[in-house]
């Protein structure tokens, strides 16, 4: 189940998100979350850039945020396809934001826009594009994913 | 110096790497990227699966790691665009990754990647990348054929 944080609250739904340090900064209806620079979040050591690793979760997540807001009942959303282009690297020490929108609903696909940045929206390190699976649990209750995964349905030998 | 202990050496000295706990094997110039299962990598409590922001982020780091065995760089290869497509959902369990380089060029790598856990044969999610390079020699002569004549 999806659950939206009030603004400024850290993001505590999802383990990932709480070790990368994510904070929800505003919203419904603007979604912003924002990550803190870490020393531990960077990619290059020589520059001290933080991982595209980074950027593409904070995109995910706040693609995904986007996605719960919009929606009138809360339901299991999953990534279906992610597309980031990445325009330049994030300037060191800074934190980065990432601001999504959900500009169109179906019954089984939401698709999202997303932007990460670091001082100016207008200037941003990176933008996703994305689709995401609405009720992804699919009636899968709690701890199906503990069960051993269930072979493809290729069709056996004869 | 060995790409084995290159390998490790870059696992070893990139943060977000530690951070999320990767590993990797070599065989010849072959790397498979390892993702042991951790609990702080999940995105799903309920199911519970891995987060798929992480599953892209794990499959661009094994591509560049890939990239830095196959085509050593005086830089770190940057990352211009990636696609990722979701084929099943991360269960909590250690999921591996191994990079196809399509294409080297002077400047732009073009390469595929693919992540799994149980099977190989069932794949849970793909990457398309394209990512920049900085050759070792940046005056390379003309007649030079882009980075294909260093491969080792």
């Amino acid at each position: 189940m999806t659950k939206v944080e009030p603004p400024g609250v850290p993001v505590t739904t999802s383990p990932m998100a709480r070790a990368l340090g994510m904070v929800n900064v505003s919203g419904p209806p603007d979604i912003v979350v924002r990550i803190p620079y870490r020393d531990d979040l960077v990619g290059d050591p020589d520059t001290g850039v933080i991982a595209g690793g980074v950027v593409t979760t904070l995109l995910d997540h706040t693609s995904a945020r986007a996605v719960a807001a919009k929606l009138t009942e809360a339901t299991s959303i999953a990534t279906l396809d992610l597309r980031i282009d990445y325009m330049r690297p994030a300037k060191p020490g800074l934190d980065i934001c990432a601001t999504a929108y959900c500009y169109k609903v179906t019954r089984s696909v939401a698709f999202v826009r997303a932007l990460a940045y670091d001082v100016d929206p207008s200037d941003p390190v990176a933008s996703a594009q994305g689709a995401f699976m609405l009720d992804s649990n699919a009636g899968r209750g709690a701890g199906a994913n503990l069960q051993p995964a269930k072979r493809s349905r290729r069709k056996a030998l004869p | 110096m060995t790409a084995r202990n290159d390998l490790g050496a870059f696992l070893e000295r990139v943060p977000y790497a530690r951070f999320i706990g990767m590993k990797a094997t070599l065989h010849g110039d072959e790397m498979t990227g390892v993702l042991p299962f951790a609990e702080h990598l999940i995105g799903n409590p309920s199911l519970p699966a891995l987060h798929g922001g992480l599953i892209g982020a794990f499959m661009e780091l094994t591509a560049i790691a890939q990239l830095s065995i196959v085509e050593p760089q005086a830089k770190l290869p940057r990352t211009v665009d990636i696609s990722i497509d979701y084929l099943r959902s991360g269960r909590p369990v250690d999921t591996f990754a191994r990079a196809l380089i399509k294409r080297v060029g002077r400047r732009i790598a073009n390469v595929q990647v693919e992540a799994w856990q149980e099977a190989r044969g069932n794949p849970i999610a793909a990457l398309r990348g394209h990512f920049l390079l900085t050759p070792m020699e940046q005056d390379v002569t003309p007649s030079s054929p882009g980075g294909i004549g260093r491969r080792g």
